[in-house]
């Protein structure tokens, strides 16, 4: 088990050395997005822009002007929250090759509450133009990502998390930007999972199987842009899709499915998510059963459209 | 250099003649922040800043970024004027299918270096511009033009923060200082001043000069170069709508055009005879 920023630590030193054109960028909190591994090896290529992320973001477009491959970084709240508009007029609009690689995105961020605890940047990046939302679920998917980030040219959102999740995939695993997989095939309904929500969904298909229930698992890494096909199979062939998403159910993962299904393929549709209320403060685990994103609750939403089928 | 001063006033002339017939012919478009800016673009783009029309993107080219990017139309006759495209695509500002926008677009126009017009994110892409030329060990330069109402704006405090932390004497900063925005006077909507203790307090090189004096814009670039480890700012006091005497100091011709009755009234003003 290891925490995707964590992983995104190891992956940045590992680009920097190389890439001598990969530059790093953070809003004093290195030590906690792990941009401080970079720091430390590469100090010339690393600038801490302080406590001012609209500034911090404006500047990696400038970088990136400059013919780098700047990898911006702070909490997800504020580097697409507070630089909401830098993001959207300094890199998308100008398409410029700015990754924003954001932490402790969700509810698990924990004891620093509500204030820090991002359940809108899928949302507010995804309606972003020439924007690529990514939302990694393990260590091992996290770095062939921000590898693929690195190579892919425009602006890219990456979003990771401050704890250690259940290691999903294996270097054999083939990541591919806007490329979704099926985890676990099923017939009777899928669950479209991103982020940590995939390995709740893996458990939730578990325990299903227990009872008699075959649940069809895809995993989407890429919310933007989505992998539409491999939704629409799902939907096509098991009739019912739960989206799970440490995010609001409005416009993230959910919402991008619900758009999909209602015009091309309207099935029985339950977003599994944070019902549009702002975080608290409490242990991530905690958090994880108050509001609602545990294998039981998927379990739940499962029943309920299994009921109505 | 008494010549170059005077060639670079005719051209200063001549591109606010521009200014004027674009605008009046786009219909949209600000005309008193271009017609405050043109003498300083002129010095920028025909005497200091090293560029190259014919290879808008050479390694070696000093940047510019137009930070009050309303101002474009200043900057577009410029670059046109320079041969960076054809003047005719002047014909199509702000309109559909043209590629020069109502504010710069570097995915567009050649010569643009990146997207401005939301005020107070220019600085900033001049700081990771400089940044990234220091990384290189260029000699290059950037140059940021900012408006005084734009100081308004919380990001430019931190660029200037991080330019100074970073000793950034790549970047000299220019304030287009009307005195004027939107809704009336810059001191009377959300005072700036001063304008020049701020830069100062943040740690800047401060060079306070009449924006319209042609020969004083040249001395402050030059000092602008010759001072090392901290960035200059350089606060030049401006007219909005300088160059036609019923356009001056009013707020009211921030975003209006010169209509048909007052082009050729302007383009006298100008030294330009008729339409």
């Amino acid at each position: 088990m290891i925490a995707t920023r964590d992983a995104y630590g190891e992956v940045l030193a590992e680009l920097g050395a190389e890439n001598g054109d990969v530059v790093v960028l953070d809003a004093d909190l290195s030590g906690s997005t792990k941009t401080s591994s970079f720091a430390k090896k590469f100090p010339e290529r690393f600038f801490n822009m302080g406590i001012a992320e609209a500034n911090m973001v404006g500047t990696a477009a400038g970088l990136a002007a400059s013919g780098k491959i700047p990898f911006a970084s702070t909490f997800a709240i504020f580097a697409v929250g507070r630089a909401w508009e830098q993001v959207r007029q300094s890199v998308a609009y100008p398409k410029a090759n700015v990754k924003i690689v954001a932490t402790h995105s969700g509810v698990t961020v924990g004891e620093d509450g509500g204030s820090h605890q991002s359940v809108e940047d899928i949302a507010i990046m995804r309606a972003v133009p020439n924007m690529t939302v990514i939302v990694p679920a393990d260590g091992v998917e996290t770095k062939k990502a921000i590898r693929a980030a690195a190579a892919y040219n425009g602006p890219v959102y990456v979003r990771l998390g401050r704890n250690k999740v259940p290691t999903l995939f294996d270097d054999s695993y083939e990541f591919a930007i806007g490329k979704g997989c099926q985890l676990r095939d099923g017939s009777d309904l899928t669950f479209v999972a991103t982020g940590l929500m995939t390995a709740q969904a893996v458990a939730a298909a578990e325990i299903l199987a227990g009872v008699g229930v075959s649940a069809r698992v895809v995993h989407i890494p890429t919310v933007k842009p989505i992998d539409e096909e491999l939704i629409l199979a799902a939907a096509r062939e098991t009739g019912a899709i739960v989206t799970a998403e440490e995010h609001s159910v409005i416009g993230g993962l959910g919402g991008a499915v619900a758009e999909l299904l209602g015009e091309r393929c309207p099935v029985l549709l339950k977003r599994v998510g944070v019902q549009d209320r702002f975080g608290t403060s409490g242990k991530a685990e905690d958090l994880l059963k108050y509001f609602g994103l545990m294998p039981e609750n998927l379990v739940e939403a499962a029943k309920e459209l299994l009921g109505k089928k | 250099m008494k010549d170059k001063i005077a060639r670079l006033q005719e051209k200063a002339r001549k591109l606010r003649i521009d200014i004027v017939r674009t605008l009046h012919r786009s219909k949209s478009g600000h005309t008193g922040g271009s017609l405050s800016v043109i003498d300083m673009l002129t010095v920028l783009y025909y005497h200091k800043m090293r560029h190259d029309p014919a290879n808008p993107k050479w390694a070696q080219r000093d940047r510019l970024v137009l930070s009050k990017g309303h101002a474009a139309p200043a900057q577009y006759v410029a670059l046109a004027d320079c041969g960076y495209f054809p003047k005719e695509d002047l014909q199509m500002l702000r309109q559909l299918g043209g590629h020069l926008q109502g504010h710069p677009d570097s995915k567009g126009t050649p010569g643009v270096e990146v997207c401005t017009g939301s005020l107070g994110q220019g600085l900033s892409m001049a700081v990771g511009m400089a940044l990234g030329l220091s990384l290189d060990k260029s000699s290059n330069r950037v140059y940021a033009v900012l408006g005084d109402g734009e100081l308004q704006e919380g990001q430019i405090w931190e660029a200037a923060m991080s330019a100074a932390h970073y000793r950034l004497d790549n970047l000299c900063i220019l304030i287009d200082a009307n005195g004027l925005q939107i809704d009336g006077e810059v001191a009377k909507v959300m005072n700036v001043e001063s304008i020049g203790d701020k830069f100062r307090a943040f740690g800047c090189h401060v060079l306070e000069i009449d924006g319209h004096d042609i020969a004083a814009i040249v001395a402050a670039l030059d000092e602008a170069e010759q001072v090392k480890g901290k960035p200059t700012a350089v606060v030049a006091r401006t007219v909005k709508g300088k160059g036609v005497s019923f356009f001056e100091n009013k707020a009211s011709y921030h975003g209006v055009t010169p209509s048909d009755e007052e082009l050729p009234r302007a383009l006298q003003c100008l030294g330009d005879c008729c339409d």
